[in-house]
């Protein structure tokens, strides 16, 4: 069953790299999304932490 | 570098907004795409023509659309940059323009790696791919202009211009199926008439279609709150360069 399913109908050549570049592309956007946030707010508390 | 955060009409309460709606879409993004992942590739049926290559719909087809929201909100946010002088407004553009290169570059590489089973060739100068690798260059193009300027106001003014410009390639995009002889084909979905789909792949189109669009949602949210405090990072820098 399993083998069936990765086979694609024989298309497996095309469908999992479609699959494959769609999650790379947004995980890619989602950890870059999350680290720059993380980032700044660090950035921020560290700044305005040594000044009050 | 006068774009102070006063300016905003709230920032502070946008960050509130957005820090209450962000869990929402992060959640209900992460349960559509296990659903739609589910439903497109194990639980639809494969096409009586296009056999299990159709499955490559359920990610080619809510990239394109997103890809062409993406530019919409690009284009809206700069424009209300540009008439009412809303910081905010360039900040979003900003934001939403990263996310969607990202999912104009998803649609053009499923929609070759679909090309080439289903028409034998990965790729042809064919006036929908044509115009949405235009799109691509138009993000790219506004990415690169924005950080063109030492002055990020400058930049920020040359590319809301660039974004409501080229916008008009966006009903391009959309049309260029019915206005010229494509091989690319027309549009199955129309909110008006009966979608000529059947509901056993509908249904994975429109939950996947659901995923992206939260997923588009909470990127923007996490961007354009970071983008806020670099703003803040920026000024609060500013103010100690000048005291």
């Amino acid at each position: 069953m399993m083998k069936e399913f990765l086979e694609m109908g024989g298309y497996a050549a095309f469908v999992w790299p479609a699959y494959g570049a769609t999650l790379f592309v947004l995980a890619l956007l989602i950890v870059d999304s999350v680290r720059r946030l993380k980032r700044g707010q660090d950035e921020l508390a560290r700044l305005e932490g040594s000044e009050e | 570098m006068t774009g102070s955060l006063h300016r905003f009409a709230n920032p502070a309460r946008f960050q509130r907004l957005a820090r209450a709606v962000l869990p929402w879409c992060a959640g209900g993004a992460a349960v559509a795409f296990a659903l739609g992942l589910y439903l497109a590739l194990v639980a639809s049926p494969p096409d009586y023509q296009q056999g299990d290559t159709v499955r490559i719909m359920y990610v080619h087809v809510p990239a394109a659309w997103m890809a062409l929201g993406g530019y919409t909100t690009m284009a809206l946010a700069s424009a209300v940059a540009l008439i009412w002088r809303h910081r905010l407004g360039d900040l979003i553009a900003q934001s939403a323009a990263p996310i969607g290169a990202g999912f104009t570059i998803i649609a053009l590489v499923t929609g070759m790696l679909w090309g080439q089973p289903m028409w034998g060739t990965f790729w042809v100068w064919d006036a929908r791919l044509t115009s949405v690798l235009v799109l691509l260059f138009l993000y790219l193009g506004y990415i690169a202009l924005v950080h063109a300027f030492d002055d990020p106001e400058r930049g920020a003014r040359a590319g809301a211009i660039l974004a409501l410009v080229g916008w008009i390639n966006v009903p391009i995009v959309k049309f260029s199926v019915d206005w010229w002889n494509t091989l690319h084909q027309p549009a199955s979905i129309s909110r008006f008439a009966k979608p000529a789909i059947h509901p056993s792949i509908l249904t994975p189109l429109l939950v996947m279609a659901a995923a992206f669009m939260l997923l588009f949602a909470t990127l923007l949210l996490l961007r354009v709150r970071a983008a806020i405090v670099e703003h803040r990072l920026r000024t609060l820098a500013m103010a100690r360069a000048r005291g």
